[in-house]
């Protein structure tokens, strides 16, 4: 069990109750966030949360940090300014997966690439809630949404292969029926010195649920555990068990320079020449 | 700066200006006729420990200037039309939040790609209305390199003192015109920042203000822990959506806060104005056509003048009443087909004739087309 202790010192308490429905796993994301920020003991003058525009992207008027609630899709962008101009600032940037991969995709892919030291933690519910239930580019083939009244006919994306690729250098992926192991890894993510992806898969219950009839909370956290399995179990399973499964844990972690660091080499070299 | 003079490109004089005026930070992507702006701070700003960042598209370059500029930095972007039209969602943003920032757009001909190397003045509607929703903007519009230097500087002087972005509109003339400036008369210029709070973090309440006033700003990671959402907000910073009396304060201030100080805003020029029958209005590269016609056609007896209009947002109403009052004709020789003459033409009296000359084809005004207007002889002139 996690260490007890307080939420509310971290939350606008005068901001709730929130806006979200009742088993909507954003609160349960947010709540592993503020543990993992508990235990690593950050400074919450010095931390900033950045956010898009969706259910999950209000998450930024709870926290008691420095927050910002910027445009859809470009809370990495927002992050990209305020990190390169202020390195020594703790970074997290915390939205959905429509934001992130569809309107944002192309700030994700980049945000990557410089393997700039931000955590995006991304909270997939595979469907569009605050505007009513569309299709995100994480909806699975198949699956029902308000703009995919016959089954989406798009293929969905992985996007924790993309940020692996595209050069983050710590990718994780989380699920919110598992609360101890999503607050670990996210304890992670804000550990690396570069960029970190955090996919939490999450549950909709209204939109995504109901136009699935995937049942309540309840129900969609029991298929989480049905439906995925953790790095380490995955290691000692036979690929044909492992079929139609999602892998959950530490997806990939290594080293490459950081960006904010390399920039700042630049400038002392610079300036040395100047002088 | 020494004190000789220099050999300089506009697009050169918006770089230095930016730097004299404190820039810390700048954002952009590359595009003709503004990349050399960025391409000039990537080298200067790393030799004063500022920083410079090529962003993926003109959206995220907006994006982290604002980023940038809430963590306490003066911040830049240039473009030019396409690249100004991604910008508008993000510009309306700092506008709503407050968030000091200054925006070039070197205009090229339009729409589309367009012409990227011909000049053109066809944004200056979309300067004042690009991005969504009600909202007052402030642009500057320089006719030399000098004015680029100089207006560069006011325009971040304008948006840290009122915190909202600022647009300067160059055209692509003065970007890459080369001129011989002397810029040291302009060392004693006073540089502005934004105005911080001075209340403990516990009773900081981040959009607080007069109703016509910014609210003073604190950095992120100072220790205030604020909100900032591009969704209409109370003093708390806050949501505040079915509070119809604070969305009423909020918009009514950020127009305000920019309109009370119209008459310091207003910045211009004027040439012979006093006795003119015929008063030429321009800006950017058109009123330096208009300089040259107005001496030609005094060399031929007609009473011509030019008030050359550097901020074109807000508009200069009074300044407008004040000078074509009497005139017999007010004459708009602009690179598009008539943006703001029709502007001019909703506050001048009914006296006054309003003549449009257009130029749309990707080169300057020629001043004989101002000239040949006067012998009746200009096509492209419309009695508005
Ligand atoms: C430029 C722009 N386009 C569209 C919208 C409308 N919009 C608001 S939230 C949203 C989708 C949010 O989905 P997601 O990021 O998955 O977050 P969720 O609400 O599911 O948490 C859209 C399309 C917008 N606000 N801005
Ligand atoms: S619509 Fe879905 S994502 Fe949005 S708050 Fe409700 S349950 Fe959560």
């Amino acid at each position: 069990m996690p260490k007890s202790f307080n939420v509310n010192k971290y939350l606008r308490m005068d901001k709730m109750p929130h806006i979200w429905c009742p088993g909507c796993g954003n609160g349960m994301v947010m709540s592993a966030f503020l543990r993992a920020v508990d235990s690593l003991q950050l400074d919450p003058n010095r931390l900033v949360v950045v956010s898009g525009i969706g259910c999950s992207s209000r998450i930024s008027g709870y926290l008691d940090f420095n927050t910002l609630h910027t445009t859809h899709g470009r809370p990495l962008a927002f992050a990209t300014g305020i990190k390169l101009a202020e390195p020594t600032l703790e970074v997290v940037v915390i939205t959905g997966d429509g934001d992130a991969t569809a309107i944002g995709g192309n700030h994700f892919l980049h945000s990557c690439r410089r393997n700039i030291n931000i955590t995006l933690i991304v909270i997939n519910n595979y469907i569009y809630g605050m505007t009513g239930g569309q299709y995100s580019p994480l909806t699975h083939k198949g699956d029902f949404a308000t703009t995919a009244p016959y089954g989406n006919v798009e293929p969905e994306l992985d996007m924790c292969k993309v940020a692996e690729s595209a050069g983050a250098t710590y990718v994780a992926r989380a699920i919110t029926y598992k609360p101890v192991s999503m607050e670990d890894l996210i304890i992670k993510a804000l550990e690396n010195k570069g960029f970190s992806l955090v996919e939490i898969l999450s549950q909709c219950p209204i939109y995504y649920g109901r136009l699935n009839k995937k049942g309540g909370a309840v129900e969609m956290l029991k298929w989480q555990k049905e439906n995925t399995v953790s790095m380490k179990a995955a290691a000692q399973m036979a690929p044909s068990a492992l079929k139609d499964k999602i892998i959950t844990g530490v997806l990939s972690s290594r080293y490459r320079p950081e960006y904010t660091e390399e920039y700042e080499s630049v400038i002392q070299k610079v300036q040395e020449s100047v002088r | 700066m020494t004190s000789e003079r220099r050999l300089m490109q506009g697009n050169e004089a918006c770089a230095e200006g930016a730097l004299k005026a404190g820039l810390q930070f700048f954002a952009g992507y590359p595009i003709t006729p503004s990349t050399e702006i960025a391409e000039i701070l990537s080298r200067r700003l790393p030799e004063q420990g500022g920083k410079f960042i090529q962003m993926e598209d003109e959206i995220a370059s907006m994006a982290a200037v604002i980023g940038a500029s809430l963590t306490g930095a003066k911040s830049l972007t240039a473009t030019s039309g396409p690249g100004f039209s991604l910008k508008q969602e993000n510009l309306g943003f700092a506008i709503m939040t407050e968030v000091p920032c200054v925006i070039v757009n070197v205009q090229r001909l339009g729409p589309s790609t367009g012409g990227p190397t011909l000049t053109a003045q066809g944004d200056v509607l979309q300067a004042r209305w690009g991005t969504h929703g009600e909202h007052t903007i402030i642009a500057l519009c320089p006719a030399s390199v000098e004015e680029t230097y100089y207006l560069t500087i006011m325009a971040f002087n304008y948006a840290e003192r009122f915190r909202t972005p600022v647009i300067l509109l160059m055209d692509e003339t003065i970007g890459h015109l080369r001129e011989s400036v002397q810029l040291d008369k302009y060392d004693k210029m006073k540089i502005f920042s934004r105005p911080r709070p001075w209340e403990t973090p516990d009773k900081y309440l981040p959009y607080a203000a007069e109703d016509d006033a910014p609210p003073p700003m604190a950095v992120f990671g100072e220790g205030y822990r604020y909100h900032v959402t591009g969704l209409v907000h109370d003093e708390s910073g806050f949501p505040c959506t079915g509070n119809h009396a604070a969305i009423d304060r909020l918009l009514r201030r950020l127009n305000n806060k920019i309109m009370a100080h119209q008459d310091e805003i207003t910045l211009y020029k004027d040439t012979m104005t006093e006795d003119a029958e015929h008063l030429l209005i321009a800006f950017g590269a058109s009123a330096r056509s208009a300089a040259s016609a107005v001496k030609i056609a005094r060399r031929e007896g007609i009473r011509a003048g030019l008030l050359q209009v550097q901020t074109l947002w807000p508009f200069p109403e009074k300044l407008i009443r004040q000078k074509t009052l009497g005139k017999r004709s007010v004459l708009v020789p602009e690179m598009n087909l008539g943006q703001y003459a029709r502007e001019i033409k909703k506050v001048v009296s009914d006296k006054t004739m309003v003549v449009t000359l257009s130029q749309i084809d990707g080169r300057l005004f020629h001043p004989n087309k101002i000239v040949a207007y006067f012998r009746g002889e200009e096509r492209h002139a419309e009695i508005l």
